[in-house]
């Protein structure tokens, strides 16, 4: 039953492997020109040093939120539009596929509605 | 997958309220002052679902490509959802409204914890549990924090929604188990691999962390811990929600579950682990119950106790047993509306006034409001004619049929106990005496909530055999 894992426990070793390798292989190959903005955590970031209870903008938190939702609903739609000939084809499915998409696709649009109406999408 | 005509009449009731939730959304989003429109628009709704699943009782239909099961005893539950919600948008209205919590959003919330439960207890398929759960709980674990001025709301929805992850983490890592074990999420596909899966520990072990998710749902002991301060923080209309439509989905989740492998063979690897459970529920919620001076909290542990009353039912597991589970919850919904409606009138506009102490003398100075809870005390006590008492009637025969007396022994002991916390309130209400009571002028919807329910626990207490034919009917 083991022999069956063979190829997991390769991987796992192949990912190991390459992981550490990358990271030691810049290390021992590279050049090594180091200065103070460059060994900073981020590089091009937010100031890492400073108070942890700094307020943050709530108005991001929301768009991201609702990106995901609408990001969530583009992943349903996609396989279905990809394989949609198909399933109309199919006498077991036919319209059924239409309406159902839709359906889904309608109850959405009332959330998007009920949020632009709310004003989330409102910046200021 | 297509819909037949017959399909389509009975899920009407799931299809009603879905399009309920979308017109709520509109309402919400078109009119101005929505919220004085939508408490009534709810109640409606609700009203009309509950009368749908009713006349649909024979209408079994197994839709969405065997995945979703309607009619018979799965109609009982979406009555009991969704006449219970019905109750519950009646005592809200003027709650909300006191608490400063008047939004149409609290509605929507509520329609959308309904329909997770509806989903709930039709699944014949382990995913369409999950999905159903999930939605009933990420709504109340909204509703949990609606207040979200006040502290011990916002601590109630923190603590329920970490809690409510953990079990769910519990619940997901044993489907994955059930699903390597069995290859399949159907419980069709279980009941005909049973001989087989019987000895699989893969099989065991997700099923036993099943049980454990959904112990966190129905608050047994000692998934418990999340209870009294959930049930003491959250509003007090929302507590009445969770604490009954809430735990009536999660029992009928393990009522699912449990039909296929405890029909194959009884007792079961898993009667013990329900016994245990049901044991430790009884007493510690019956115990620590004495020592509560909140009522809502006194409340938190009153309902621990009952769950384990319920799952006697379980652990016997003969008809008997199974229709006594859901006349219990039945009963028991009705009792905890009554009993949180009442609270709800009393509790103060800073949502204090739900100590022992603030109910000195009621008798005397509300006397209706008062005989109304004295009423519901000893219908959750167990005193006959009320429906506490044959709720826990039918579950202990079932456990002496069952040939587990012991399992009654200990309800009848702890029965008893918990009698003397429910009886104190009475004795505070009528034989202390104090002038800082408020008087309160009950609103309409609320006294209309509170007398459906006390109406219904006492039809169930005089005439508990028609209902009980009706459930056994569903078989």
């Amino acid at each position: 039953m083991l022999v069956e894992y063979i190829p997991l426990f390769l991987v796992i070793a192949f990912a190991i492997v390459f992981a550490f390798g990358t990271v030691f292989s810049s290390k021992i190959f590279g050049p090594q020109r180091p200065n103070p903005e460059k060994l900073s955590t981020y590089e091009s970031g937010v100031q890492p040093v400073g108070t942890t209870h700094e307020r943050m903008s709530v108005k991001y938190y929301l768009v991201a939120m609702l990106f995901i939702i609408f990001d969530l609903e583009v992943i349903f739609v996609y396989p279905w539009a990809v394989q949609f000939k198909k399933l109309y084809l199919d006498p077991s499915v036919g319209t059924t596929a239409f309406y159902a998409m839709l359906i889904f696709l309608v109850v959405f649009e009332i959330g998007y509605l009920y949020v632009y109406k709310k004003g989330g999408f409102k910046w200021d | 997958m297509t819909f037949t005509v017959h399909d389509l009449i009975s899920l009407s009731p799931v299809l009603l309220i879905g399009v309920g939730i979308l017109a709520t959304l509109i309402i919400e989003m078109l009119v101005k002052e929505s919220e004085k429109i939508l408490g009534w628009f709810t109640f409606v709704l609700l009203l009309s679902v509950a009368y749908l699943s009713l006349i649909l009782l024979d209408h079994t239909a197994l839709v969405f490509e065997d995945k979703f099961l309607t009619g018979g005893r799965v109609n009982i539950f979406f009555f009991l959802f969704s006449f219970g919600a019905a109750v519950v948008s009646l005592l809200s209205m003027e709650y909300i409204k006191k608490a400063g919590i008047h939004f149409g959003e609290y509605y929507i919330m509520l329609l959308s914890s309904v329909l997770g439960m509806m989903l709930i207890s039709g699944a014949t398929d382990f995913i369409m549990i999950f999905i159903g759960l999930e939605q009933m709980s990420v709504c109340f674990y909204v509703l949990a924090g609606f207040n979200r001025r006040n502290e011990r709301s916002l601590e109630a929805a923190l603590k329920y929604f970490l809690l409510g992850s953990f079990a769910t983490g519990f619940l997901v890592f044993g489907l994955g188990l059930i699903y390597g074990a069995v290859g399949s999420l159907s419980i069709t596909e279980i009941v005909i691999g049973y001989e087989t899966l019987k000895t699989s520990p893969l099989f065991l072990t997700g099923t036993l962390l099943f049980i454990i998710g959904f112990s966190f749902k129905i608050a047994a002991v000692p998934f418990h811990m999340w209870v009294p301060d959930v049930y003491q923080g959250a509003p007090t209309s929302v507590t009445a929600l969770m604490s009954t439509t809430g735990k009536a989905a999660a029992f009928s989740a393990l009522i699912i579950i449990f039909s296929p492998i405890i029909q194959a063979a009884y007792p079961s690897f898993f009667t013990p682990v329900i016994s245990v459970l049901a044991v430790l529920s009884m007493l510690y919620g019956s115990i620590v119950a004495i020592s509560q001076n909140d009522l809502k909290r006194m409340l938190a542990y009153s309902s621990i106790a009952h769950a384990g009353y319920m799952l006697i039912g379980l652990a016997a597991w003969n008809e008997k047993g199974v229709s006594g589970v859901i006349f219990y919850l039945v009963a028991y919904t009705f009792m905890n509306l009554a009993a949180f409606g009442l609270i709800s009138l009393i509790e103060k506009r800073d949502l204090r006034g739900t100590e022992f102490s603030d109910y000195k003398g009621l008798g005397f100075k509300q006397p209706v409001l008062a005989g109304l809870m004295a009423l519901t005390m000893f219908a959750l006590s167990g005193i006959p004619p009320f429906a506490g008492f044959f709720g826990k009637y039918y579950v202990f025969l079932s456990a002496i049929e069952a040939g587990m007396t012991w399992l009654a022994i200990v309800g009848v002991i702890s029965s008893v106990i918990s009698v003397y916390f429910y009886l104190r309130l009475i004795v505070v209400m009528y034989f202390d005496n104090s002038d800082e009571i408020v008087m309160v002028t009950p609103s309409t919807s609320a006294m209309l909530g509170i007398m459906i329910s006390v109406l219904l626990i006492i039809i169930m207490g005089v005439a508990p055999g028609s209902i009980i034919n009706l459930i056994n009917s569903t078989f």
